[in-house]
């Protein structure tokens, strides 16, 4: 690293340490980060090497980091203690299916607005970003918006019709004209994809992050995040990962609240002035688009896949159905989008004031791709028992988040596949309850597995690719089934195969596998998130798949369905 | 007014509405490609103008889902008590 890369916030430079990055903390970013042109030798040569090794100590700023730190500890048991407490809690009140996977739809809209932020703010958010903008100023800031603007979609198309077509699965509202066999098994398809890559992404970042700050190792990190996870699903339930989710985004959003608090009274409370500082410190370029935007098509790829995508998360869609109606629904969706558009606005100080305080070299040090730069800026601001709260605050995060996508996997397994699909809707009593049970045992059992499986492994692209499939192959077929009088179980099942098997094909065949992974010289396909065509794609093809077949029943129970949309005459 | 046109005006709300979202963050995205400099220009010392709009991409999003909720929380659910009724 050159001269000129220690002064001030170097683009070019960093992009080896992003892709570097990518192991220690699995997110979506590094996926539209990494160079768009073959990756750097260096990045090449750190994809096989263990994560440790990246961390440079000999260069680090004198920090706790990676020491055993006891507050953290502390504070992560007591975590583990309350929501425990909580699952014991809501294990009582969890007898049937409809409390199982929609907490007996009790959950208030401002509940239920905290959950469905809790489930969506990942570790990524609040490090990942944080850590980008503290190294590369404004280009960080482009993902602090991309995360936000699918909750409108959310909002405007999907979240009411969902609540009052479905029950417990967004395949219960593909499927509510049309063939429950083939619209199940596809949605099924859809939704284990997006779960598992999403999960297997999840576990990564947790044992690397646990190993980085609490000296944990990283099989013993993934076990205990799998052990607690299904805990809270297999014995509380949708109502258990709620609190879980609810506890949780308070810590997250009380967490980062009180950090750009700490960082904005050293400005007079005046952002503008923490901007300025790190522009005289670092030049104005941290405050201009960087290189980041260097091929546009791949930005907007992936800015369609996190718009579109939101709205096709399994986990996020479950969601809808734990309030007591589409009102219900609706308002929750406002209180989180409020909720997640507050946190990302408070990234913007995070990033700015890790950069102003820290520095972006003493953060590349501890960690190349800048993750650690808000438990810095924590343990900067407030010594090691803040640093402590913020590692726990970040385990906390992961840990919700896995627990909410393993109740949407489990759900999928249990009431699509086994009750509508093998028992043709009509289980034996208490039955799907305990296939529920037994999956959702299942599916921790293989995240850990994966988790373990994936150790050392790039798997940033699994969340960019987790948006991609919800945003090519849940989220068409949800919309035309929705809307689209003339959709048919062929075109619902053609587009929700085609979102799943084309986003895999092109995302092997992209350079964050050809090139970052297999080290080839090329990739076939140019772009990293390959949403840009695949969700345009799924949606023609459910269109023209549709027109060429015809379904007499679906069309002649859409007037019945319009008015099940509206008034919601399944749920009650 | 019947549900289907009940369906419809909020359907056409709902487009519009999924179309302004995209339309503000995609001209973002645009903007920060195609005028990098515009973005990067001083409003004053420690606001660019890229910083400012990232801001408001964040809150217009708000907003608009704001207004959203508005519209449905007093002119839907009021043409919907009406079906209701209607429907008694």
């Amino acid at each position: 690293m050159g001269e000129h890369a220690l002064r001030r916030p170097a683009r070019g430079t960093a992009q080896g340490g992003r892709l570097i990055s990518s192991r220690l903390l699995a997110h979506a970013l590094s996926t539209a980060l990494a160079p768009a042109a073959p990756a750097a030798p260096a990045a090449a040569a750190a994809a096989g090497v263990p994560a440790a090794q990246s961390v440079a100590q000999g260069a680090a700023p004198a920090t706790a980091i990676g020491q055993p730190n006891s507050v953290a500890m502390a504070f992560f048991f007591l975590f583990i203690a309350i929501t425990l407490g909580i699952t014991y809690w809501a294990a009582k009140r969890t007898r049937t299916t409809e409390h199982f996977y929609a907490a007996g739809r009790t959950v208030s809209p401002v509940q239920n607005g905290f959950a469905l932020a809790g489930d969506y703010m990942s570790a990524a958010s609040f490090l990942g970003i944080a850590g980008l903008v503290s190294t590369t100023g404004f280009d960080g800031l482009i993902y602090s918006t991309g995360w936000l603007v699918g909750w409108p979609v959310v909002l405007f198309l999907i979240a009411e019709p969902l609540r009052n077509l479905g029950k417990y699965t967004f395949a219960d509202v593909v499927a509510v004209r049309l063939r429950q066999t083939p619209v199940r098994l596809a949605a099924l398809l859809g939704t284990l994809s997006t779960v598992l890559f999403y999960l297997i992404a999840q576990m990564v970042g947790a044992g690397t992050l646990i190993r980085l700050m609490f000296g944990l190792s990283y099989e013993m990190a993934v076990t205990i995040v799998g052990a607690a996870m299904i805990a809270y699903v297999l014995f509380g339930g949708m109502l258990a990962t709620t609190w879980v989710q609810i506890v949780k985004a308070g810590l997250l959003l009380g967490g980062a609240a009180t950090l750009a608090l700490l960082v904005l009274a050293k400005f007079g409370m005046n952002p503008v002035a923490l901007f300025a500082a790190a522009s005289a410190k670092y030049g104005d370029a941290v405050l201009a688009p960087g290189s980041l935007v260097s091929v546009p098509l791949d930005t907007i790829s992936l800015g369609m896949a996190l718009m579109f995508g939101t709205a096709g998360l399994p986990h996020i869609l479950m969601r809808f159905y734990t309030v007591r109606d589409a009102k219900a629904a609706r308002t929750s969706v406002f209180y989180a989008t409020g909720l997640i558009g507050f946190f990302y606005l408070l990234t913007f100080v995070l990033g700015f004031g890790a950069m102003v305080f820290v520095g972006p070299d003493a953060i590349r040090a501890i960690d190349k791709g800048g993750n650690m730069a808000a438990p810095l800026l924590a343990e900067f601001l407030g010594g090691t028992p803040f640093l402590g709260f913020i590692a726990a605050v970040a385990f906390a995060t992961i840990l919700a988040v896995v627990a909410g996508l393993t109740l949407s996997g489990a759900a999928a397994l249990s009431h699509d596949l086994w009750t509508s699909v093998i028992r043709g809707g009509h289980p034996r009593s208490g039955e799907e309850l305990r296939v529920a049970r037994v999956a959702t045992f299942v599916l921790g059992v293989v995240a850990v597995l994966l988790g373990i499986a994936f150790k050392g492994q790039n798997v940033a692209f699994m969340v960019g690719l987790a948006f991609a499939i919800a945003a090519s192959a849940n989220f068409p077929a949800l919309v035309l089934s929705i809307f689209w009088r003339r959709c048919t179980t062929h075109g619902a099942v053609a587009s929700m195969v085609t979102g799943t098997v084309a986003t895999l094909v092109l995302i092997g065949l992209s350079p964050v596998i050809q090139v970052d992974i297999l080290h080839h010289p090329g990739a076939w396909f140019p772009l990293k998130n390959p949403a840009v065509l695949t969700m345009p794609g799924s949606f023609l093809i459910g269109i023209v798949v549709s027109l060429l077949t015809s379904d007499a029943r679906a069309m002649a129970e859409y007037d019945g369905h319009v008015r099940e949309m509206i008034e919601g005459a399944r749920a009650h | 007014m019947s549900y289907h046109e009940l369906h419809h005006r909020r359907w056409r709300i709902a487009i519009a509405l999924t179309l302004a979202v995209a339309a503000v963050y995609f001209g973002f995205i645009a903007l920060i490609a195609f005028q990098k400099e515009l973005m990067g220009t001083l409003l004053t010392r420690g606001l660019s103008i890229g910083i400012l709009l990232g801001a408001l991409v964040i809150v217009l999003s708000w907003l608009l889902t704001w207004g959203y909720v508005r519209w449905a929380n007093t002119h839907y659910d009021a043409r919907l008590e009406e079906l209701r009724k209607e429907g008694d």
